[in-house]
């Protein structure tokens, strides 16, 4: 079977959620499998790092790299599979904008560690260990991979030529993304390969949102019922989705959720959470700081709220002094 | 002129800090003239941007600001029920009570972020407030954030090195 398209597909900080959406194309990742082969897959398939080094340069078609890069061991994974690859692709939320694993930049290493192997519930560990770089036993020495002060974008550490966007990406982008690969009719780098709109333009529920927006209070999805039928953001809950770009099908949306910002801003946003932050609390009724104030108390953590995916990837990039 | 910043910039010693001012063209900026040909003397560190109202300034304007690497950012607008908009002070105002929240739980201190309502006739009022300002910055040192974003980056490219350091070896 000579010259299928080699493709690779690596994860580093990220759930595993991206690796489950290349098996939700069902029926559909059979026609991939017809047309390319996947080279490395550690995930789903026994290759090792030393298969990768065998390939020459720029010989795999495309890398699919997920999660946000936080760690030595991913920096020198990711920097290989730009060494080996034509074209490399940030795929979901974490790789794109940083995702959940960002929101560590709200910390520093030390207060992470600490929690982790000291002060969390779940932790026993009295002589207070903490895992090393450096191991020697005997006369064997062994190096681990150590842990960043800084959680990273993909496109901070290597170049990166397209973004698939996502927590995780639609299989249907990814059918769409593998079709543009195959045709080799590629769009200039840089390109995310999602609509260019925000997702109330796809929402189901577009009808009912008002022109003009006011809030009276904010309302949490885990202590009142949403309306099904209504625009969620008109009933007073934060919904990220005016300043999120579409292409996910609105699918928190048919489940009665909120939109909560997976798919990172449109191109014509820097910081999706100062966005959505403006957009939403310039709407709020109070005029005076006390009848603000008492309103933006339904918004407890706002950069947990707007920058659940985005902190990496915003104009701050993490908490810049503790 | 550049060149004097940019050696104010590289000590600590003579470091001045660098204030955005985003002022409102009804009101602040029109005070700020005022305080301008009535003489007024004060701070030079504001770098004034006129925007056509407080409610014009983005979010974005005030974080790409510290990014680029301002000390402290002032937005100044007309005051409540005098916007030439109607609503325009007030959406910032709703937007500065949230967003100085974040701002502080990125880290930079609550006075380098500063909203004032001054109104065409302030002109001192101009004075006053970037020159408390100005003082308020000045005690909390230099914020440097381009220069933390470098140094940041320093722990990558470490294992690159190492194994450039390995293969050397090998091949010398």
């Amino acid at each position: 079977m000579p010259d299928k398209p080699k493709i690779a597909m690596y994860w580093c900080a990220s759930c595993g959620g991206c690796e489950e959406s290349v098996v939700d194309l069902a029926e559909d990742i059979l026609f991939v499998l017809d047309n390319v082969d996947i080279i490395f897959w550690p995930v789903a398939l026994d290759f090792k790092k030393s298969d990768v080094e065998k390939y020459k340069d720029v010989e795999i078609v495309a890398s699919l790299i997920n999660g946000a890069i936080r760690s030595t061991e991913q920096e020198e994974m990711v920097r290989l599979l730009r060494k080996k690859s034509k074209v490399i692709i940030a795929y979901g939320a974490c790789a794109q904008l940083g995702g959940i694993p960002a929101l560590a930049n709200e910390f520093q290493k030390e207060e992470i560690l600490r929690y982790v192997y000291e002060e969390a519930p779940s932790a026993v560990n009295p002589d207070k260990k903490r895992p090393q770089a450096q191991f020697k036993d005997d006369d064997r020495e062994t190096e681990l991979p150590e842990l960043w002060d800084t959680v990273r974008t993909l496109e901070q550490v290597i170049d990166v030529d397209y973004y698939l966007p996502g927590c995780p990406p639609s299989s249907k982008l990814l059918k769409e993304a593998v079709l543009v690969l195959l045709s080799g009719i590629l769009p200039s780098k840089g390109t995310v390969l999602a609509p260019d709109l925000a997702l109330c333009e796809e929402c189901p529920r577009k009808d009912t949102k008002p022109t003009d927006l006011s809030f009276t209070e904010f309302k949490r999805p885990n202590m009142h019922n949403i309306d099904p039928e209504k625009c969620i953001l008109s009933q007073g809950f934060i919904c990220i989705g005016p300043a999120t770009r579409s292409g996910c099908g609105a699918m928190c949306i048919e489940g009665n959720m909120p939109c909560t910002g997976c798919y990172g801003p449109t191109s014509r946003v820097k910081d999706q959470g100062a966005k959505i932050l403006s957009s939403i609390t310039s709407n709020i009724s109070g005029k005076t700081e006390k009848e603000i104030d008492a309103i933006l108390e339904g918004i407890p953590d706002p950069v947990g709220t707007f920058y659940r995916y985005g902190m990496a990837g915003s104009l701050l990039r993490k908490k810049v002094d503790f | 002129m550049l060149l004097d910043e940019n050696k104010s910039q590289s000590g600590s010693q003579g470091w001045q800090p660098k204030i955005i001012a985003f002022f409102c063209n009804w009101c602040t900026y029109t005070a700020a003239d005022l305080a301008g040909v009535s003489r007024i003397k004060h701070a030079p560190n504001a770098r004034v941007i006129r925007v056509m109202c407080s409610g014009r300034v983005d979010p974005q304007f005030i974080l790409d600001s510290f990014a680029k690497g301002a000390d402290g950012v002032l937005v100044g607008g007309c005051h409540p029920g005098d916007c030439h908009y109607q609503e325009g002070n007030y959406k910032c105002l709703r937007r500065f009570q949230l967003f100085k929240r974040v701002v502080e739980s990125f880290g930079i201190n609550k006075d380098r972020l500063r909203l004032e309502w001054i109104s065409a006739s302030e002109g001192d009022k101009v004075r006053l407030v970037i020159n408390d300002m100005v003082a308020k910055v000045k005690a909390l040192g230099p914020l440097s954030l381009p220069k933390k974003f470098s140094e940041w980056d320093k722990e990558m490219n470490i294992i690159e090195e190492k194994i450039a350091g390995k293969e050397e070896a090998v091949h010398a």
